[in-house]
């Protein structure tokens, strides 16, 4: 008799405890915009948006609003922490940061997320950052703060050994054209160095691809990576130079952070944000330098955004307060700590962002170089939801044929075709 | 004679009272006392155990939430990716490369820590210091050190002449730099269970045995290993049970965490995260809560060899004791 009593009483407890549990992940999302007295804000980013601790200082002065600022380590711990929030209706930040690469796949749920439109700010980004951040109802559900036009980086003192010009107008004269230029002017450099041209054959491809409208998938929602010509136009223009040009590295490994120290290359495709790496990856490494220049035009690599989860409970005040980061005068504060160079259009003619130079890459104006650069963006590629697992299957490719040299092109490209049935 | 009638009444049911308190604490008392294990297992083991059979059942978006019934379409979906299979195959590859000279170094160190050294305190516990290093703490080095350019091991390699190795895109050297992690972090550990084991065997059989002139190699195979049987059965199968779940290393063992570019040293554990939470292809629960389950499933399969397995070794053993 006792015995059952007690299993019951388990039972109870384990039941409500799983009804809690289940009670927790739908709580219904508050009604917003009722926000009277509203005191503290969370807000969260990851890597560095050089969103300072005196900058949030100075909105608390200004609104008396506290502003609680955290910080995920990398932009995929960002990406799993907003989607399992997402997806549980409760637990994210009044303003969170969302990167590029993911925010295509998050745009499909925009009614989870505010609606910050607004007239007054309509006109404050480049025009494609925008468009990419409107949703099929042309709701605007996210503010720009960072794009990465893309430059040339790279090595006068190799290029200097190798008998290349070294000073950066002419270094962008020698380039400047489209992408068999810029391997032309590879071999010239390989016939008389060590070095390999280009760090990684992946990054060069995403380069192209960036200058496409139309890659991994069509605006209707197809996914055509594997029968769309610019795809594997790109692929085999790339794994073609790769032999000769490529110091055969794959981004982000060790291996390429180690590169970077060793000399193994001499030019690299170099969004603003890519400054920072370089100069954390070779900070002893004296030569490196910025062209104002980049293969067939202009190309955009990342950037981010800030959003307003529509279940936050203050999400007027958020809105108000993601209006304020993503100003100019705030964003050029942000560049001016970290290179992440604004997607704010009043700022690039501003005498504070031409004005800017960077001391490790030899004093290159940055400010001017990044401005051209941004105005030579064309076009941005068409990103929905499966771009970024088709580029994922892309990318291990090259990396098959280039890197890991387990594969050669033809049985790396038919197994990529098998990679992206998988996925739709 | 009333009031002494009294006093005894009461004195009878002082004793009741407490004889039945007594009476609950033995039989409720034991109960009470191991039950925040099990209401805690039913939270965090049975529950989820039982919400991932239900999630396998459904198309369920890691936003999206639950979608419509899928039956055991997840299943046979998972079934039919070869990245499934593979990571199946690296799970095992790199199981059987890490516990097998795990087990055999860990019996080797405890039997000379068994000797009588000096210091004998610093040297166990010098053993355990892997053990403490966090483990992605110890997958960053290694990762670094296994570098395919410029890693420490293939610049060693180099300089007594031979061709580096391709730690990261090779399936077997990526399965042995990966198992050279989890030996780094477990031999030491096992080494002092097995030690535990080693020192409460009776001195008097080591006595015996050098009486009749049993050398040390041979009082090793002949009295320490037998009498670890029942030690040795219990690391194996904890072993068995880590290595099929192993997670940490692979993950850390380069920076996007997803295996390799041909899924290499992708694990079905990493598969499993990778489908769930991944940034490429990931958020389709329902499919991760299938292949979760089918890695249960596995699990049991292994462990029911294991015990058969040990049942075996157990039986024999008491036979050739007698």
């Amino acid at each position: 008799m006792s015995k059952s009593r007690r299993t019951t009483a388990v039972a109870a407890i384990a039941g409500a405890a799983a009804f809690a549990l289940l009670a927790a992940g739908c709580s219904s999302s508050a009604t917003p915009g009722a926000d009277d007295e509203v005191t503290e804000l969370t807000l969260a980013t990851f890597n560095d948006f050089g969103y300072t601790d005196e900058m949030l200082a100075e909105y608390t002065e200004l609104t008396g609003i506290k502003i609680v600022h955290n910080k995920a380590a990398t932009s995929g711990d960002a990406r799993t922490n907003y989607f399992t929030k997402l997806g549980a209706g409760s637990g994210l930040a009044d303003v969170e940061a969302v990167e590029i690469d993911w925010f295509a796949e998050l745009l499909q749920y925009s009614d989870k997320l505010y609606d910050l439109s607004n007239d007054e700010v309509a006109d404050r980004w480049v025009q494609w950052k925008t468009d990419a951040a409107t949703d099929a109802d042309g709701r605007l559900i996210a503010y720009g703060t960072d794009i990465g036009p893309q430059a040339i980086c790279y090595r006068s003192d190799l290029f200097a050994e190798a008998g290349l010009p070294t000073d950066r107008e002419e270094v962008a004269a020698m380039i400047d054209g489209d992408w068999d230029t810029y391997f032309a002017a590879g071999d010239e450099f390989v016939a008389n160095s060590d070095a390999a041209w280009f760090d990684s054959s992946g990054a060069i491809l995403q380069g192209i691809l960036n200058q496409e409208e139309e890659t991994l998938e069509s605006t209707d929602g197809e996914i055509i990576a594997t029968t769309n010509p610019v795809v594997e136009d790109a692929y085999n223009t790339v794994l073609d130079a790769s032999p000769e040009l490529s110091a055969q590295l794959s981004q982000w490994s060790d291996d390429w952070s180690a590169g970077f120290a060793n000399g193994a290359f001499a030019t690299m495709l170099c969004p603003s944000w890519m400054l920072g790496v370089i100069e954390g990856n070779a900070p002893e490494v004296e030569g490196w330098d910025v062209a104002n220049v980049f293969p067939n035009g202009g190309g955009n690599w990342g950037g981010s955004y800030l959003t307003v989860p529509a279940q936050s409970e203050k999400a007027e005040a958020a809105k108000a307060f993601a209006d304020w980061l993503t100003d100019p005068e705030q964003q050029l504060k942000a560049f001016v700590s970290t290179g992440n160079f604004p997607s704010q259009t009043s700022l690039y003619e501003a005498e504070e962002l031409l004005t800017v130079t960077r001391p490790f890459f030899n004093e290159a104006p940055t400010g001017e170089i990044f401005s051209d650069r941004s105005a030579a963006i064309e076009v941005a590629p068409y990103k929905s939801v499966n771009y970024f697992p088709v580029m994922d299957a892309l990318q291990n490719a090259i990396t098959r044929v280039d890197v890991d040299k387990t594969q050669d092109a033809d049985a790396s490209w038919d197994q990529f075709v098998t990679d992206v049935e998988a996925i739709g | 004679m009333t009031t002494q009638s009294l006093a005894e009444d009461r004195e009878i049911r002082r004793i009741t009272l407490g004889h039945k308190l007594n009476r609950w604490d033995m039989k409720v008392s034991p109960y009470l006392y191991i039950s925040p294990f099990f209401v805690l297992f039913i939270l965090t083991g049975l529950f989820p155990l039982l919400y991932t059979a239900y999630v396998s059942v459904f198309d369920w978006h890691i936003i999206g939430g639950q979608g419509e019934f899928a039956g055991a379409g997840n299943f046979e979906w998972v079934l039919g990716q070869d990245k499934f299979w593979v990571a199946l195959r690296n799970s095992f590859s790199i199981f059987l490369i890490s516990a097998i000279p795990q087990v055999i170094l860990a019996l080797i160190i405890a039997a000379i820590l068994d000797q009588n050294l000096r210091a004998k305190t610093f040297w166990r516990m010098g053993v355990l210091v892997p053990y403490v290093v966090a483990p992605v703490a110890v997958a960053l080095i290694f990762s670094n050190m296994f570098g395919d350019q410029y890693g420490l091991v293939n610049n060693a390699l180099g300089r007594i002449g031979i061709d580096p190795v391709g730690w990261h895109s090779q399936v077997v050297p990526s399965h042995f730099a990966i198992a050279t992690m989890v030996n780094f972090r477990w031999t030491g550990y096992n080494a002092l269970i097995f030690l535990a084991a080693m020192q409460a065997v009776p001195r008097d059989y080591y006595e015996a045995a050098m009486l009749d002139g049993a050398n040390r190699i041979r009082q090793f195979f002949s009295i320490t290993i037998p009498s670890l049987r029942p030690t040795l059965i219990f690391v194996i199968i904890t072993s068995t049970i880590g290595g099929l779940q192993i997670f940490d290393e692979p993950r850390m063992y380069d920076t996007t965490g997803a295996g390799g570019a041909s899924s290499q040293w992708l694990t079905i554990t990493m598969y499993i995260y990778n489908l769930g939470f991944g940034p490429a292809g990931g958020g389709q629960f329902g499919r991760a809560a299938a292949a979760a389950w089918l890695l249960f499933l596995i699990i049991v399969v292994v462990g029911l060899i294991n015990l058969a397995a040990t049942r075996t070794i157990a039986t024999s053993g008491s036979r050739s004791s007698k």
